[in-house]
């Protein structure tokens, strides 16, 4: 069932341009398809390591300002995918390195600060960045020959990334250092006795979010053309953490639906009100009060207090709370 | 020289006025354990406040007292009715206190326009002070004079009173400080309503320095943040010292290396962060 359920959502994914048809509805798809990217990245993070980070789009600007730049000094799209991905590790490696100094609040309190810094070098390094301006690039680049110009190659493109990274993200869960991931979420001393080193397991985690929040940004500079200090923001962050958890954080699918959800909500609000901003605030707040685990995991329990109420059993509460502080007492 | 003057003096003002931001951070901090996210937000609110109220006839320092006020009644309100639903969850009191945040900046954005408000300097603090053949513009004397005065008044009531007492149980035990029938929880909505009162009274007699405009809550928060994390929670002299080295840091910082006045600022708290995590006073916070 959950099967043919994955299958024909792919399905249907893959086959978006067929039936829209008309571009501008292409775009968004793809759009959705980067977001849910960069908000997977997030997630591993949020998600699987209960590290709440509010500095991820400092990675994703990371990412999309060294590729900017490497392309107008006139480098080739392979040394510019690579120099971005190595460069947006390294930089995830000082951000885990500094942010894991804190546990709880303190590592959310430094990733801000940290996304405040990016956001500070993108706004102010005029002389790099070219400030508020912004790095516009002039052409996608041709992977293989293929040109990538037209909404529906984008799209195509987009699609087979994000198959690669769900791809990855299930099989990073599904091993044991996803397990021992999660451990050292719900667990952080028992795993400490255990003899796992949950400071490593927790940098390591940090590096392959870093990787895939590389990823989205490379796909992001290509599908917009244009970076600017915007997309770096702590407003960016937040709204990545708002599709991880009002989608449901910890859960593959929560992420993508979020990501869905958030960018065609911004479409269509931004379409009828100027007020994204506050709708985005208010979501964030609704969601946080009345759901606090997301909207998958959310419907879910749903599902499964319906389901429950027709045979009259009893329903334990087993969902754990998505929102908690990882309760280090090294 | 001169420029070395200059650039001290306008680094103890804007201290003092982050001082008055983020001792009240630093409180909601330490009592509640709260990373009140909305506090840039507080600040601007104030500031615009007092701006609406200056328009309408009042006398500044009245308009900054019922900014203040105002802020306070918010901050007394939001504390009630949103935070309190939370109480643990710290994770989602981040993200309701920002969720707040976007919408308070989108609403002034609303209310008051995107234009940069400017702030007459109040017509008694205009122009300048000679100190020892030195010209100080009077206001930010005035500031540095109401940061000291506020900033002892604090620190007399955290230390010398009964309420001061209370709020020092409550943040080192709270368990222990309601089972001696403390009202901890009442004690919570005061220190927000303080703390966010404070933050909406800088927010208007920082006005004549930093102009208000959106975007300037996004600016203040960051500050705050590294004020707490260098000077610790919970301790007022943490704030203090924390508020006047990020002044001179970003000060002097967008003076001499204007375009990495970002790194300049935050590359010590990093330093610090890594050397003494519990930050310069504090007690271990992080």
């Amino acid at each position: 069932m959950k099967r043919i359920a994955i299958a024909v959502a792919l399905l249907i994914l893959a086959t978006v341009p067929l039936w829209i048809g008309n571009s501008f509805y292409i775009n968004i798809a793809a759009q959705v398809l980067i977001y849910a990217i960069f908000a997977l990245s997030l997630n591993i993070l949020a998600g699987y390591a209960g590290l709440v980070t509010l500095g991820h789009a400092g990675l994703f600007g990371v990412a999309a300002y060294t590729a900017g730049l490497l392309i107008t000094s006139g480098h080739g799209q392979l040394v510019v995918a690579l120099g971005s991905c190595a460069m947006t590790i390294a930089i995830a490696g000082v951000f885990a390195v500094l942010a894991l100094r804190g546990t709880g609040l303190g590592f959310v309190m430094i990733t801000v600060a940290l996304g405040e810094i990016c956001w500070g070098l993108a706004f102010r390094w005029i002389s790099v960045t070219n400030g508020d301006n912004g790095v516009t690039i002039n052409v996608r680049p041709h992977p293989f020959g293929f040109s990538l110009e037209s909404a529906e190659a984008f799209y195509w493109a987009t699609f087979a990334v994000f198959l690669l990274t769900i791809g990855s993200m299930a099989v990073f869960v599904a091993s044991p250092f996803g397990a021992a991931l999660r451990g050292t979420r719900d667990q952080p001393r028992r795993m400490t006795a255990l003899g796992y080193n949950v400071w490593l397991t927790r940098f390591l985690a940090f590096l392959f979010s870093g990787f895939w929040s590389a990823v989205a940004g490379l796909l992001y500079l290509y599908y917009n053309q244009f970076i600017s200090p915007e997309a770096v923001s702590l407003s960016s962050s937040a709204e990545a953490l708002l599709m991880v958890i009002a989608g449901g954080s910890g859960t593959l699918l929560g992420p993508v639906i979020g990501a869905g959800l958030v960018v065609i909500m911004k479409d269509v609000a931004s379409a009828y009100i100027s007020r994204w901003n506050f709708v985005l605030g208010a979501i964030f707040v609704l969601i946080v009060v009345f759901m606090p685990d997301g909207l998958v995991p959310g419907s879910m329990r749903a599902w499964r207090w319906l389901n429950s109420r027709r045979v009259r059993t009893p329903v334990a509460a087993t969902a754990t709370p998505a929102i908690e502080v990882a309760d280090d007492g090294a | 020289m001169n420029l070395w003057v200059i650039l001290s003096v306008n680094s103890i003002t804007f201290g003092g006025l982050l001082f008055l931001l983020s001792v009240g951070f630093a409180l909601i901090f330490g009592l509640m354990r709260i990373p009140n996210l909305t506090h840039g937000s507080l600040f601007m609110l104030g500031a615009y406040f007092g701006v609406t109220l200056i328009a309408w006839g009042f006398n500044f320092w009245a308009a900054a007292l019922v900014a203040g006020l105002g802020v306070a009644l918010f901050g007394a309100i939001v504390e009630r009715f949103i935070l309190r639903r939370l109480v643990g969850a710290e994770m989602a009191q981040v993200l309701v206190t920002l969720g707040l945040a976007f919408m308070i900046a989108d609403t002034c954005l609303m209310l008051w326009g995107g234009d940069p408000i400017s702030v007459s300097t109040p017509p008694h603090a205009v122009g300048f002070t000679r100190v020892a053949s030195v010209a100080f513009p009077t206001y930010r004397l005035v500031i540095i004079v109401i940061a000291t005065a506020i900033a002892a008044a604090l620190w007399a009531m955290i230390e010398r009173t009964r309420l001061g007492a209370r709020i020092r149980a409550a943040v080192d035990d709270p368990a222990m400080a309601r089972v001696c029938g403390i009202r901890v929880s009442s004690l919570f909505t005061l220190v927000f309503a303080l703390g966010a009162g404070l933050a909406g009274f800088a927010g208007v007699i920082g006005g004549p320095i930093l102009s208000v405009y959106p975007g300037l809550d996004q600016d203040m928060l960051p500050l705050a943040l590294v004020v707490v994390i260098l000077g610790g929670t919970g301790r007022l002299m943490g704030s203090l010292v924390g508020s006047f080295v990020v002044a001179v840091l970003y000060n002097f910082g967008q003076a001499l290396f204007p375009e990495l006045a970002y790194v300049v600022l935050f590359l010590p708290m990093l330093i610090i962060l890594v050397v003494r995590p519990q930050g310069l006073f504090g007690r271990a916070v992080l």
